[in-house]
């Protein structure tokens, strides 16, 4: 086994093709941070557990933090860097700041793209299964009411 | 993360040629291996990406039942119309479990060789025979909230993890596994085994084996009366403490035809008694009835202290989940 072998990657990172040489044991999570300089998607536990790192990866929101960026090769990524579209707002992005659903910001990102991936799964038809289908996303602030209203909102639930 | 080798086969074969070098291991989801390497639980030499494998990712009917891929994930599973219409209660378990972004992400084949969540399984700074095999067991006299009641052994008190497994388990599912010798079938509930002598060993998955799909057989009689009860300490995203797969086929008069009852959250592996099942046909579908049932599940059952609580929950869980199978076809109205 060589340690510090590397391994070539390509992957479509919010719609740009980057090419990267890592190590197996560099997760999607750190490649974003440390070599895409893409520091939007934040670490939390680093374990799964609370939903910060999450990004969508070909349209479906995961734990950056689980996987392997070797793994991902040839696959495409977008994180909160991404959602916006030039100088407009994602609409979860807008329903966050109108519903005032962040405090200290840190969860915001994984929050975010962790709804834009509930949207596009189009699985949650009331305001309690947009708090099941968020409870992969930890805030320790507690701003989980006005997050599930800027949810709610986009996907126009009635609360 | 200690260093290791990383490959991706383009077919089963070459996946299993992989894996027989010493230390090598199959990744699929990677999100409970990934999260033992990091911890240095599991050091594997050589990981083996067996997610580029064309073909085992389909879930389609099998002769009168189903075939679900090993490289299907837990979030198309359950969402997927074949499962909604034909084996709600799978549906209903693998939701039960974790988080949206880590269903999208697991798949079925890992999800049947979870590691336990043992805290000291999980803390390679405390002795543990499952890690370290010899090395003792302090969750029996510690941190046992979680653990097992039944099928224990001196050597360990570690419980199962998975929901989707106790569905599984219920609806007398088939794990289908391949070796470079050839092809074998293995019943679920031969699948995991109790910690005996030997509880570094979680199944009779041998090495070598790569698991390619899981059948079921077709149990639409159970897909009008079931329920998923899981008792966990937060409303959503946690392990069971005790969890009940329950499904029942009624006849007209309300009597049982049929039922299925596996429980998780309390062994070594998804606990299932066929007898106590059997204690319920022909009998009116009633408290009474459940009750016996239940008693008979648990017989044996022993706590370690902090997991005393589960014995008397897991029969109120069990008595629960049979309750609620049956009045959920009466909300639904379904027709007979």
């Amino acid at each position: 086994m060589d340690a510090y072998r590397q391994y070539p990657i390509r992957l479509r990172i919010n719609g740009e093709d980057r090419a990267f040489a890592v190590e197996s044991t560099v997760t999607l999570l750190d490649l974003l941070r440390e070599r895409a300089g893409l520091t939007g998607t934040k670490k939390g536990c680093d374990h799964g557990q609370c939903g910060a790192c999450t990004v969508l990866l070909d349209g479906r929101r995961i734990n950056a933090c689980l996987t392997l960026a070797v793994m991902q090769n040839g696959h495409e990524v977008t994180t909160i860097e991404g959602l916006a579209d030039g100088d407009t707002l994602h609409p979860l992005q807008q329903a966050f700041i109108d519903h005032d659903a962040f405090q200290c910001g840190y969860c915001t990102p994984g929050q975010i793209c962790s709804a834009a991936g509930l949207v596009a799964e189009g699985q949650a038809k009331t305001v309690d299964d947009v708090r099941e289908l968020m409870s992969g996303n930890v805030c320790r602030c507690g701003a989980y009411p006005q997050i599930a209203q800027a949810v709610c909102d986009v996907m126009e639930i009635e609360k | 993360m200690n260093p290791f080798d990383f490959q991706q086969p383009a077919d089963v074969d070459a996946a299993l040629a992989a894996l027989a070098a010493p230390g090598a291991r199959p990744i699929a989801g990677g999100t409970n291996l990934l999260d033992l390497i990091k911890e240095g639980v599991m050091k594997p030499s050589g990981l083996v990406d067996i997610n580029p494998i064309a073909g085992l990712a389909a879930i389609a009917e099998d002769g009168t039942g189903l075939r679900l891929g090993a490289l299907a994930r837990n979030a198309d599973t359950a969402y997927h119309p074949l499962v909604r219409e034909r084996y709600p209660l799978l549906a209903a378990a693998i939701l039960a479990g974790a988080s949206p972004q880590l269903r999208n992400m697991a798949t079925n084949g890992g999800n049947l060789l979870q590691r336990t969540r043992c805290v000291y399984f999980y803390d390679v700074g405390t002795p543990c025979n499952k890690r370290g095999p010899g090395t003792g067991c302090p969750a029996k006299a510690g941190l046992n909230r979680q653990l097992a009641i039944l099928g224990t052994s001196p050597q360990c008190i570690a419980t199962h993890p998975s929901d989707m497994c106790v569905a599984l388990r219920a609806l007398d599912a088939t794990v289908h596994v391949r070796a470079a010798n050839g092809e074998r079938s293995i019943p679920f509930a031969d699948f995991h085994r109790l910690p005996g002598d030997t509880p570094d060993v979680d199944s009779t998955l041998q090495p070598g084996e790569l698991i390619t799909h899981i059948t079921l057989p077709d149990a639409r009689r159970f897909a009008q009366r079931f329920e998923y009860v899981k008792v966990r300490d937060r409303l959503s995203y946690a392990f069971a403490l005790v969890s009940v797969a329950a499904a029942l086929d009624l006849a007209a008069d309300g009597t049982v035809r049929a039922a299925r009852i596996a429980l998780g959250g309390v062994a070594h592996k998804p606990w299932r008694v066929e007898e106590a099942e059997e204690l319920l046909t022909g009998r009116p579908a009633g408290e009474t009835a459940f009750e016996q049932a239940a008693e008979r599940i648990l017989r044996g059952a022993r706590g370690y202290g902090q997991n005393d609580f589960k014995i008397p929950l897991a029969k109120n869980a069990i008595v629960q989940a049979l309750t609620n199978a049956v009045q959920k076809n009466e909300l639904r109205g379904a027709p007979r």
